[in-house]
């Protein structure tokens, strides 16, 4: 199983490589939504300091929302996805490769994103250690449930727009909880009492989904 | 006598017949028989109708996510539980809607707002968001056991965020009032208690009304789209045979 999902998540991040849709297009896209919050917000250093911390995820969540498209539009072509299913990969595997290629993704947008709150919005990231965890744990639930609803919807005419009305919802959790213990962190988050049980929620949703993913995904790739 | 094929029976008929007669007495009980409260004056008259609808339509998505489990289970397989589970969730978004407006009319008064970011409020509203996507999947056309397995999986990847959406929102605000009658000494007694219990009542027969027809209207749907195309092909045959007993006499 990890060795399928090591040539599988190897195989997405060649594509990517050689593509380079996430450097061209996605990551400049997550910049973009950086100076947007800007306009909308007054670039009133104060507003956005404060708000850093929600802002920095909800890009995550429309970079996450990107990425999982990318990342099933590659199986669309070609009958790639054909391929995917005659080639005797265990289906578990694949579903981690996959989703650990868009969570390798998402850790490079966030620390883009990281410094680009740093640099635009004049954030002073404190607390590195709650910082890391709560990246890695909301990555790795967002790589998940979005992979799970990747491949849902990944055969479909109207994917564009179902994928992020089914993963948004579904990421409100994650967007709450990581923003809630980035703000904890920071010190941004007016007096709410540690980052602690935000971060169990966010392993709670990781482990959840991943354990959801590698069950059922068998049964999507070959019926969905 | 016999028209064309409905979706009523003599056990729906009574049925709906029991659920007006239900809605009815909440409605006497709720407006006129029983007294104004001391803190909320008329308002309260909300509670009669407001948590049986929201109960309704936790229950309708709670037995979404049940048949959608089942469908996936190898032994219990089968179209009716996928029939089931979308005709649930239908009516659950209808109810779950009517929960977001009722309790906005009931906000608006007493909180002096329309909307507040309170735990209660922010769940449903992502219930109804996540069941909306559900409901778009499932709209999504396809190969009927394909589409089926799709909307199970769906549905319950959508069910299992339920608890963790729940304690999210729990743990970041919380204004709504407690359960009033969901503990060990319900807050309510009397004539008040009884017409919300019939409140109760009456939306859980209007749920097993509507979701009764509507099982019925898809079983028929998706039997016409099976047997249409033999249908026609037989239609076909049979126009193809008089041809040739006109051209070979």
């Amino acid at each position: 199983m990890w060795r399928d999902a090591l040539l599988v998540a190897g195989k997405d991040l060649r594509i990517e490589r050689r593509s380079r849709v996430t450097t061209n297009q996605v990551a400049p896209f997550a910049v973009v939504v950086l100076v947007l919050f800007a306009f909308a917000l007054d670039p009133d250093r104060g507003v956005l300091t404060r708000a850093a911390a929600g802002l920095f995820w909800v890009s995550v969540l429309f970079c996450a929302v990107l990425a999982v498209q990318r990342s099933f539009s590659v199986e669309a072509a070609d009958g790639a996805r054909d391929g995917l299913r005659l080639s005797g990969l265990d289906p578990a595997g694949v579903f981690l490769g996959k989703a650990g290629a868009v969570a390798a993704q998402l850790v490079v947008l966030e620390a883009l994103l990281a410094a680009g709150v740093v640099l635009l919005y004049g954030t002073d990231l404190k607390g590195g250690v709650v910082l890391f965890a709560t990246c890695a744990a909301a990555t790795v639930g967002l790589a998940a449930a979005g992979t799970v609803y990747g491949v849902l919807s990944a055969g479909l005419r109207v994917r564009e727009t179902l994928l992020p009305l089914l993963l948004l919802p579904v990421a409100a959790p994650v967007l709450l909880s990581a923003t809630r213990a980035w703000e904890a962190a920071l010190g941004t988050g007016g007096g709410v009492g540690g980052a602690g049980p935000w971060l169990r929620l966010l392993v709670v949703f990781a482990v959840v989904y991943v354990a959801f993913g590698v069950v059922a995904f068998g049964a999507l790739l070959e019926e969905a | 006598m016999t028209g064309p094929p409905g979706t009523g029976s003599a056990a729906t008929r009574v049925l709906g017949f029991s659920a007006l007669v239900t809605l009815a007495g909440t409605v006497v009980l709720g407006l006129w028989t029983t007294p104004p409260d001391v803190v909320q004056g008329e308002l309260v008259r909300f509670i009669y109708i407001h948590p049986p609808i929201a109960t309704m339509g936790e229950v309708a998505f709670g037995v979404t996510a049940l048949a959608s489990a089942l469908y996936l289970w190898p032994r219990t397989q089968g179209r009716r539980w996928d029939l089931l589970a979308g005709v649930s969730a239908e009516v659950g978004v209808v109810f779950a809607a009517l929960t977001l407006v009722t309790g906005s009319l009931w906000g608006r008064p007493t909180w002096g707002v329309w909307w507040t970011w309170d735990a209660r409020l922010t769940t449903s509203a992502l219930l109804l968001a996540l069941f909306l996507g559900y409901l778009a999947l499932r709209r999504v056309p396809g190969e009927a056991h394909s589409r089926a397995t799709r909307s199970a999986i769906g549905g319950l990847v959508a069910a299992i965020d339920v608890p963790i959406v729940h304690y999210s929102v729990n743990w970041w605000r919380t204004l709504h009032q407690g359960s009033t009658l969901f503990r060990p000494k319900p807050l309510i007694h009397g004539v008040q208690l009884e017409a919300m219990l019939l409140g109760f009542v009456a939306f859980a027969l209007i749920y097993t009304w509507l979701v009764v027809h509507r099982y019925r209207v898809e079983d028929m749907a998706s039997r016409m789209e099976d047997e249409s195309f033999e249908l026609a092909l037989a239609e076909r045959r049979a126009e193809a045979d008089e041809l040739v007993e006109v051209v070979s006499p």
